[in-house]
């Protein structure tokens, strides 16, 4: 039979019980997301859309999943020892949670920026090029365009290109974390997660990636897991707010901050708990 | 004794033991050099051994001895490191992963007249390869592997994991961020590691003894063909190591000057080792310069 | 540009790409583990069946090989198999060196954590790591050169004795239970030693009636990791204790244990005889050995764990 028994899937591909649209205005769709360590439910159940070209901001208390959540999109919970997902995150056409998908090729579009800044401890040319080395861009020529062009857009350039071959340890934090953006870009992802970018920073170079993440939006789609109310406020388009594993409330930005629907909501963004 | 008096007490018997310890090092260095100095020259050093005659030197044991450590190293680093990369990146909690800990506990706790014995049975006599200098560096090789695993594994899980996921949410694959994220990482702490074993095995006398031999045939240096039998190079020939040759001197000896031939030997061996350990260390605080620089 | 491929090319993992070198390179390392199984089931195979000639190929007795104190395999009428010498040999100078080298150690530890840890440590570490870096050989010949003379004239007796081989391994050993007790010591949570001495105890009162319990387990590992050293090493041992084949009266006679005999016959026996044969029965006695210290370290570590 062809449709033997795949045991080692949890979540089987062909068979779509209820084929799930995904709009062409959106990038990504979780439907019933549910991941466990261990025998710990860490995510309940959540449903949502991503929308393409914006930022969506995942808020909430410590411990509320959505960093989680952020790391399942892009299967980086693999590497953490009894985590596993069920339900479907569905991504062009595919549901990425299955067994059947080439992690490495799907987390090439799907980059990831974290809470630190941790850059190579190579030179800035080789952060850049270490990924693009990888996938088969060998030719100099080639990788000084890709370098020189994502660190522009990652608002670094002019402060580096006098350096590229000096150590990325020798950058401020602010800077380390831009030339994680800039490495994240030049494998020329469509989504970008990013959890907590800035929370390690200094109020300026948070100022700086904060403006950088709303130019990147143009041309990618973004999602940020943040602490910080404000800045999701600031600079995301949809905001979703995550309580115990629970996706409590999710809609347009201005929206959740000034009106919620979920007393919960207003509870956390007024500062009643969190 | 009131409480005060005993602690007092106890405090002096400490600060004695320490001073014996210490005492005892001293002791042994002072011999050690004192006495081995004396017969170090560049005439000891460069000509061949007599198993007779008084007056021999050690030439054929030294190179015998790095010779043996460099092919045991070859032999060792690869499969040491990658067993340690196994250990460290890929080895899941469970039955296999319990399994090896459990082999690597068994091979380092082994004796190594063990270790010898079992190159005796298979390198020498199952292979009929006789006493041979490659069958001396394979049970070096068993004897060694224990700690390159230990020491790499050690170092890989010494590397920042963000590191590792940093490479891996670029869309690049576990291995390659092994070879070219973490490995180099870990490089540092791995040199420093293998240089301390090398140390090890190059004053290892017991494992050898049944496996390379007691004897070194009359070597011609000027012959670099490693098949001949002549050839310092030849691998399928017997080799007396510098440890074995100061074992072998005092128990089995017939030279009048055996004193002055262990002496200076175990001055040079124990140099050696003290070199290997300094190297270590100056490499290892090199890097921590250089880590600490960069925060 | 990449994006021209439909989704289902580019992220299933029928697309191949780059997930080769993945598979080659773990093939590589799980090769490398599985030369270490291999070796370590290959030498107790292979030791095994070997150490077991002597009882079914050539019919020594077990019983009279482990009980027996006459040892004389060369008597061409009545060669006799009894290795008891040998063990007890074994086991005094290990019990012995133990004795001499746990205290010492220990005692190091003690001093490096708790009376002078600030420049105690800078001094006895690298020593104790200078102490581990001399090879055994040269160990035996300072001890055959300097200790063997010192005790002929002024305890009695040959020199080439117990007492010697027992000086010999204490100070081998010393390292080792030093290092790890060491380690044990100072990974004692500091509330041990803050609450202790806040209800008045002396520095002393506090390390006999605390620490000390507190981290025996470990202090226990440290002694029979020293014991399994000094059970197997071979070299020093046998370059100072004389090698005869009776069982020693006094602790200055001359005296022989398992590694010395096989050390010192294993070259000149031949092959197979049944004398070469029982070299390897004593060496499979020693493999056993260092699995009992095994078992017995982890029993320790266990009984830790549950603490």
């Amino acid at each position: 039979m062809m449709t033997a028994v795949k045991e080692r899937t949890q979540v089987d591909l062909t068979v779509q019980p209820t084929p799930i649209e995904v709009k062409s205005e959106n990038i990504i769709a979780v439907r019933n997301l549910e991941i466990f360590y261990g025998d710990k439910r860490a995510v309940n159940g959540i449903s949502l859309d991503i929308k393409k070209n914006s930022v969506t901001a995942l808020i909430g208390p410590s411990g509320c999943g959505k960093s989680t959540f952020l790391r399942s999109i892009n299967r980086m919970n693999d590497l953490i020892p009894g985590a596993r997902a069920a339900g479907e995150i569905i991504y062009e056409d595919l549901n990425i949670l299955s067994q059947d998908i080439n992690v490495v090729a799907l987390r090439k579009e799907i980059g990831m920026v974290f809470q630190k800044p941790n850059p190579f401890p190579k030179s800035i040319y080789e952060n850049i090029a270490h990924g693009l080395k990888f996938a088969g861009i060998r030719k100099k020529t080639e990788l000084d365009e890709i370098v020189e062009e994502s660190l522009q857009k990652a608002a670094l350039w002019d402060e580096v290109k006098d350096r590229l071959h000096k150590s990325a340890l020798s950058l401020s934090g602010g800077q380390q974390q831009r030339l994680c953006i800039a490495r994240s870009i030049a494998m020329k992802p469509t989504v970008i997660l990013l959890d907590e970018p800035s929370s390690a920073l200094d109020p300026i170079s948070n100022a700086k990636v904060e403006e950088l993440i709303i130019g990147l939006k143009k041309d990618y789609s973004i999602i940020i897991v943040t602490h910080n109310m404000q800045q999701a406020a600031r600079i995301s388009d949809k905001t979703a707010f995550f309580l115990n594993g629970d996706l409590i409330e999710y809609d347009n930005t201005k929206k959740l901050f000034t009106n919620p629907s979920v007393k919960k909501t207003e509870e956390y963004i007024s500062g009643r708990f969190g | 004794m009131n409480s005060k008096a005993a602690d007092r007490v106890a405090t002096g018997v400490f600060v004695a033991i320490a001073i014996v310890i210490v005492t005892i090092l001293v002791g042994l260095f002072f011999y050690i050099f004192v006495n081995g100095f004396k017969y170090i020259s560049f005439d000891f050093l460069t000509s061949p051994s007599s198993n007779v005659r008084a007056g021999g030197g050690i030439r054929d044991q030294l190179f015998n001895s790095f010779y043996i450590l460099f092919l045991t190293m070859l032999i060792t680093v690869p499969i040491g490191v990658g067993g340690g990369i196994y250990m460290a990146e890929y080895a899941k909690p469970g039955k296999v992963t319990d399994l090896i800990r459990t082999c690597i506990e068994v091979l380092s706790s082994l004796p190594s007249i063990v270790i010898g014995m079992f190159g005796l049975l298979i390198f020498v006599n199952t292979t009929g390869w006789g006493y041979t200098i490659i069958g001396g560096a394979l049970a070096l090789t068993i004897f060694n592997l224990p700690t390159m695993v230990r020491t790499t594994e050690d170092a890989i899980r010494a590397v920042p994991r963000d590191l590792k996921e940093a490479s891996l949410a670029l869309g690049v694959t576990h291995w390659h961020t092994i070879k070219t994220i973490i490995l180099p990482a870990a490089f540092p702490s791995i040199l420093t590691g293998a240089i301390l074993a090398a140390g090890r095995v190059f004053g290892e006398a017991a494992a050898l003894l049944f496996t390379a031999g007691l004897s070194t045939p009359r070597l011609d240096y000027m012959n670099l063909n490693p098949f001949s039998e002549q050839s310092p190079l030849n691998i399928f020939r017997p080799a007396e190591t510098l440890a074995v040759h100061i074992w072998s001197v005092n128990t089995q000896g017939l030279i009048p000057d055996v004193n002055e031939v262990a002496s200076g030997s175990s001055a040079v061996l124990v140099l050696s080792v003290l070199v290997f350990n300094l190297l270590a260390r100056w490499i290892g605080s090199l890097i921590h310069k250089r880590v600490t620089a960069t925060k | 540009m990449e994006k021209v491929l439909p989704a289902k090319d580019r992220l299933l993992k029928s697309n191949k790409s780059g997930l080769n070198g993945e598979l080659r390179g773990k093939m590589l390392v799980i090769l490398c583990a599985i030369i270490m199984i291999s070796a370590t089931i290959s030498i107790t195979i292979f030791l095994g069946t070997k150490g077991m000639q002597s009882f079914t190929k050539n019919g020594i007795s077990l019983i009279e090989f482990l009980t027996s104190t006459k040892w004389n395999p060369t008597d061409k009428a009545s060669p006799m198999y009894g290795v008891l010498p040998f063990i007890f040999g074994s086991f005094a100078v290990t019990f012995l060196s133990a004795l001499v080298a746990a205290p010492l150690g220990i005692g190091g530890a003690i001093f490096m954590t708790e009376i002078a840890p600030s420049w105690g440590k800078k001094i006895l570490q690298p020593v104790v790591e200078l102490l581990v870096g001399i090879p055994s050989v040269v160990y035996g010949f300072i001890g055959l050169s300097v200790l063997v003379p010192f005790i002929r004239e002024n305890v009695g007796g040959l020199g080439f004795s117990l007492l010697a081989g027992t000086i010999v391994l204490s100070i081998m050993i010393l390292p080792t239970i030093t290092t790890i007790a060491t380690d044990a010591m100072s990974s004692l949570p500091n509330h041990l030693r803050e609450g202790s001495y806040a209800l008045g105890a002396t520095r002393w009162q506090t390390i006999r009636k605390v620490l000390v319990p507190a981290a025996m387990p470990s202090l226990l590992t440290a002694i029979i990791l020293g014991m399994a050293r000094a059970f197997g090493e071979a070299l020093a041992v046998q370059m100072v204790i004389g090698n005869v084949r009776d069982l020693p009266s006094s602790i200055l006679d001359a005296s022989a244990t398992l590694t010395t005999i096989i050390t010192l016959n294993m070259g000149h026996t031949t092959y197979g005889s049944v004398e070469n044969n029982t070299l390897w029965s004593m060496g499979l006695i020693l493999l056993i050995m260092s699995f009992a210290f095994i078992l017995l370290i982890r029993y320790l570590s266990s009984r830790r764990k549950l603490r």
